[in-house]
């Protein structure tokens, strides 16, 4: 597959994604649509947060769950974001087929529609996160803050998650019925597992090496870390690696997913095809 | 001549006919859903989820054991509130999708038997789904439970979901107007309701007019009471008494279904001369 076919299969799928996105509504609804519920999701924690604690909100507990919280959005947002492409095309716009016989790079296609979710979902990253530094002493001081290491995490965590989501959409691709609901029980299962909003060590002992295999709970501390440093190693889980040594299992966990998910997409876009599954709509 | 003559069927009209639509509308809700297994698993581990996610939290904060049982019965009442977003809320904006809503509007029945078999089902189907998580929750987290009067606790569950079903009545009418916007509308008023109905923790909690001004949701007086009547501590926690929410319940039950009989039929008025009836803005 060419260089320039790849890149116009995603530009043109991140301006379709973003339109679909955002042209429904005038653009002050829509900002207020982007930003209203993760911020929502964000308060319920910090109520429930401020009510145990009595309104202390000085305890490294509070930054760990607000910048988890804040940060997975970016899980729910690209990772479904790719996979709901599949969906949305195919059942509700019925174009699916069509863009199987176009001249475009299917795979780079369904990347490329996540990004509108992925613009999105950075902007409401960054308002969750300085509604949390002006409002509720989250411990951000930006002369503090590892910049190299929080933007070389970001970049690797959100082509990780893309690439997740493209093992979604493949699954998706070969599902009937319930398509709708893989990528939000898979970001609902990672949010558990990663220890987005509380330390692994919370889980029972059973459970936690799955969130030990997830690269999203390495990610995750990393970002914290990167932000609030050492207020983010006060918590037992990860505190025995260094944060070289917490990216180079980020990394090499990104590359066997990534590998996986290509397969998987491979492999799931080849039987869909052979199963004439890419137009089968099901009013589902 | 004699088949040409003979009566094919019988036609219902009047009372009969309404129950009959409430009946067949509910028929597949109740039943129907219930034959898709996989609609109940995905039903009961979505919101189950949310409610591990929120006891571990809580666990993580060291709070109360109270506070694992108010997350568990919030976890269970989500699968109401989603069942109204998206099951009756949006429902006529589905079925115009599909294009069955023109084939409602032109059939004999009445449109407000059609909502309230909608919503006699989704609330019975549900029951069940939430009857699950309760079960699910209270076992993997051990909450234990104190009822302190059986009849006031069944008054409120009603009177609550009387009241909701008649809000999501008047809410499927208000998205028969909407387009593409109707899937963006229910998808927000989800974590924001969430957040101000108070499902994982106490509304006490909240300032008193923002509490006051959730409360126009029938599940945030329905939760404090019923957290009030179920858990020994819940009292304390209680953001009115029993007795001043099952009254505001009760009113609250009858202005929203007279509301959404009177909003339907003007809405479905304006629908019809828009011409939004069959239009489908994808």
């Amino acid at each position: 597959m060419q260089t320039t076919t790849s890149w116009r299969s995603f530009r043109m799928a991140a301006w379709l994604g973003w339109l679909i996105e955002s042209n429904w509504t005038d653009p002050f609804l829509f900002a207020v649509y982007s930003i209203v519920k993760p911020l929502s999701g964000a308060a319920i924690l910090v109520i429930m947060y401020g009510i145990i604690s009595g309104g202390n909100f000085n305890t490294p507990l509070f930054p760990y769950i607000y910048l988890g919280n804040a940060f997975y959005i970016y899980v729910g947002a690209v990772m479904t974001g790719v996979s709901w492409a599949v969906v949305d095309d195919r059942e509700h716009y019925k174009t699916l087929k069509y863009m199987y016989i176009a001249p475009i790079y299917i795979p780079v296609y369904l990347l490329g529609r996540g990004v509108a979710r992925f613009i999105t979902g950075s902007i409401a990253v960054f308002i969750t996160i300085i509604a949390g530094v002006l409002f509720l002493k989250v411990p951000l001081h930006f002369e503090e803050i590892n910049w190299g290491l929080f933007f070389v995490t970001l970049i690797l965590g959100v082509v990780m998650l893309a690439l997740l989501g493209l093992l979604l959409a493949g699954i998706t691709l070969t599902v009937a019925r319930h398509e709708g609901f893989i990528g939000e029980a898979t970001a609902g299962a990672l949010y558990i597992f990663s220890g987005a909003v509380f330390p692994l060590d919370v889980l029972p002992a059973w459970i936690r090496p799955i969130g030990y295999f997830m690269p999203t709970t390495y990610w995750l501390e990393l970002l914290r870390r990167s932000l609030v440093g050492n207020v983010a190693q006060a918590f037992p889980t990860l505190a025995n690696f260094s944060n070289m040594e917490l990216l180079g299992i980020l990394l090499g966990l990104s590359i066997f997913f990534g590998v996986v998910s290509i397969w998987v997409f491979r492999w799931c876009d080849a039987r869909a095809r052979e199963l004439g599954l890419i137009d089968r709509t099901t009013n589902y | 001549m004699e088949a040409v003559s003979k009566k094919y069927s019988r036609k219902d009209t009047g009372w009969r006919l309404f129950l009959k639509t409430i009946i067949a509308r509910a028929y597949p809700r109740i039943i129907g859903q219930q034959r898709e297994v996989s609609w109940l698993v995905f039903d009961v581990v979505m919101p189950m989820l949310a409610v591990i996610a929120y006891v571990l939290v809580y666990r993580a904060l060291e709070a109360p054991e109270e506070y694992i049982g108010f997350v568990v019965m919030g976890g269970a009442m989500t699968a109401f509130w989603m069942n109204i977003l998206w099951s009756m809320s949006s429902q006529l904006y589905w079925e115009k999708e599909q294009g069955n809503l023109a084939l409602y509007i032109m059939a004999p029945n009445s449109m407000m038997a059609i909502l309230l078999g909608m919503a006699l089902g989704g609330m019975l189907a549900t029951a069940m789904r939430a009857i699950a998580v309760t079960l699910l929750g209270s076992f993997m987290f051990g909450v234990t439970y104190e009822v302190t009067s059986y009849l006031q606790l069944f008054s409120v569950f009603m009177l609550a979901m009387i009241a909701l079903y008649g809000m999501g009545m008047m809410m499927a009418s208000a998205f028969l107007l909407f387009g593409r916007e109707a899937w963006h509308m229910a998808n927000l008023a989800q974590e924001p309701i969430f957040l101000a109905s108070g499902f994982y923790f106490p509304i006490k909690s909240l300032p008193f007019w923002v509490a006051a001004g959730a409360s126009i949701i029938p599940l945030t007086l329905g939760m404090d009471a019923m957290r009030q009547l179920i858990f020994s501590s819940g009292f304390q926690f209680g953001f009115m008494t029993v007795r001043l929410e099952i009254i505001l319940l009760a009113v609250m039950s009858v202005v929203f279904v007279v509301t959404a009989k009177y909003l339907l039929a003007y809405i479905e008025k304006i629908a019809v001369r828009e011409g939004r009836v069959t239009e489908s803005r994808r």
